[in-house]
């Protein structure tokens, strides 16, 4: 599993107070916890916080002299990703990209001179994608653009577009679904990530949804996930589904050999 | 659109481990060997150049072991002195380096002293050049002893020494780490086994790159699939990013064929199946041939015509 921790987002106050404040600790702190969970990206999200690309840049250098992870640039904009990317010391993953031809063109140029990995929504400009038909329809197209520009296919990450399940309810299905197919697109196979916070928005027993769901998802495909990485319990429900689809090889310390 | 390149790209390499310290390194060998680094799978080097063969141990014991006259005959009588015996397997039988195992330490052998065992490394480290891998007598308890001992004998002449288990990880790490000796960690055709046993000696504070993974060995007719399978496995997950995994491997031919009916045993006892002179050698380079192609970097071996054919095999 490739773990992507959520928390350098301006959603949470502290780092937003942190961004406006110019006040590195706050990030490096997040930063070494997030490294300590065992993430495997950073996501860096500037938010409403700012428009400011120095600002997006500032953070991501904050996290680098705290740890030595590759980014996961939460962020869409062309020009803001052309001023991060070279600020990135390993090469990042860009979060994220719709199923879009004209954004697909004007991104895909920026990922494949920076050798950089893609997240690819499964929704378009309509919106996001009711059934898991219309979600393999999205991926698929940009799959086709990845091989039109001839990126390596395991660059992309195909997120099936995770929707709360207090709300709508009969969305999981149509995304375990989606997600199942999209390990059929290419080979190398797409990565599958989601957003898995968003399936427990609203609820109340937010843990033990994420936890499911998330071992749902591994049950289809899912090898990257964007989420609390310090949560042990769902690292650890993560991992024992790995051990159960045959991902990862047993052994009795399994748990803490990750976490050492 | 272009055809896409199917070749497959790993995402760890395999560690790398040098067995053997010369005479500026601390120790007094002649020549080192140096195993694993594997990128792909055996023989795809459409994938990959892999950057190390494998490698040949000669088969060398303290005792004589209880092996068919055609197989004592065709070492000679060497193999009634150990170091005599591993001089020729390193001058006549070309094997890269020694697998000295101190049978006649056990207590329902010779029950030799753990002080005698290491006096006989500190002679074959005299006779030859080439590394030596050490292994007990097969007697837990005494092992422990035996192998403080003889790994003592041969501070910083970076042995291999055999093995960690998931009841003796502890002291066997610690005897390797005071030495400066490689280790090799065993478990009993068990990839789960074997997994564990390389996360207890890291939590022992042994570095893994210093760790060449045994699942024991099973000969040809008598489970070869078994550890083949798991050997196979186990370096898929280590190419695929499995620390854990990503070792060298280890498998111990000669003893394993040997005990065998289909290698020791005459026409008189096994009728319509070749002569045993051939067919033996013949049994045990065939099943070191195979575990080469399941991922095998160390092959300790006995009779020298099994030898000569696995090596122009590998050449």
């Amino acid at each position: 599993m490739i773990f992507i921790g959520e928390r350098i987002n301006t959603g949470f106050k502290s780092i937003k107070n942190a961004v406006l404040n110019k006040d590195g600790d706050v990030i490096r702190e997040c930063a070494r916890k997030q490294a300590n969970g065992k993430a495997d990206y950073l996501d860096v999200n500037l938010g409403a916080a700012s428009n400011n690309p120095e600002d997006l840049c500032w953070m991501i250098e904050m996290v680098q002299e705290e740890v030595d992870l590759p980014i996961c640039i939460d962020n869409n904009k062309p020009q803001m990703l052309k001023e991060t990317i070279p600020v990135c010391k390993r090469p990042p993953l860009v979060n994220s990209v719709i199923a879009d031809e004209k954004k697909l063109d004007e991104i895909l140029p920026i990922v494949k001179q920076y050798g950089a990995s893609l997240i690819g929504l499964a929704m378009d400009e309509s919106g996001s994608p009711a059934t898991a038909d219309k979600r393999v329809e999205n991926a698929g197209l940009i799959v086709a653009k990845f091989m039109e520009y001839d990126i390596p296919t395991d660059k992309l990450f195909l997120d099936p577009i995770v929707m709360p399940l207090k709300f709508m309810q009969n969305q999981a299905v149509e995304i375990l679904q989606a997600s199942s197919q999209f390990g059929l697109f290419a080979d190398p196979p797409c990565h599958i990530v989601c957003g898995l916070s968003n399936i427990s928005n609203g609820a109340i027993h937010k843990g033990l949804i994420n936890r499911i769901f998330a071992t749902m998802l591994v049950a289809n495909g899912l090898d990257a996930v964007i989420m609390n990485v310090n949560d042990e319990d769902l690292v650890d429900a993560i991992l024992t589904a790995e051990l159960i689809m045959n991902k990862s090889i047993y052994a009795d310390s399994y748990l803490e050999a990750f976490k050492r | 659109m272009k055809i896409p390149d199917v070749g497959t790209t790993c995402k760890m390499n395999i560690s790398t481990v040098t067995i053997g310290a010369l005479k500026e390194e601390g120790g007094t060998r002649g020549r080192k060997v140096t195993i694993g680094g594997e990128c792909t799978l055996p023989h795809l080097t459409f994938d990959g150049d892999n950057p190390h063969k494998p490698v040949i141990a000669g088969y060398v014991s303290d005792i004589v072991p209880d092996w068919p006259d055609f197989l004592q005959k065709a070492i000679g009588k060497e193999i009634h002195s150990p170091d005599e015996w591993a001089q020729k397997c390193v001058e006549d039988f070309k094997v890269d380096l020694i697998s000295i195992k101190l049978l006649g330490g056990s207590s329902e052998r010779a029950n030799r002293s753990p002080e005698d065992c290491a006096k006989l490394i500190e002679t074959l480290l005299k006779a030859v050049e080439v590394p030596l891998i050490i292994w007990g007598s097969g007697d837990m308890e005494k092992d422990r002893l035996i192998l403080q001992e003889c790994s003592q004998a041969a501070r910083g002449e970076n042995c291999l020494l055999g093995s960690a288990t998931e009841s003796n990880y502890m002291t066997m790490a610690a005897i390797c780490k005071a030495d400066k000796h490689k280790l090799i960690s065993e478990a009993p055709v068990d990839i789960n086994i074997g997994k564990q046993v390389n996360i207890l000696l890291e939590d022992a504070g042994f570095n893994l790159d210093d760790v060449v993974m045994f699942q024991t060995t099973a000969a040809l007719g008598y489970g070869f699939d078994y550890v083949y399978t798991i050997m196979e496995r186990a370096r898929i997950a280590g190419l695929q990013g499995d620390k854990l995994m990503a070792r060298p491997q280890l498998c111990d031919i000669g003893e394993e064929v040997w005990r065998t009916k289909e290698a020791t045993m005459g026409e008189d006892i096994l009728p319509r199946w070749g002569d045993v002179k051939k067919r033996g050698p013949m049994w045990e380079a065939v099943c070191a041939q195979g575990y080469l192609q399941a991922g095998a970097d160390l092959l300790i071996m006995a009779h020298p015509e099994a030898i000569r054919t696995v090596r122009k095999f590998i050449a």
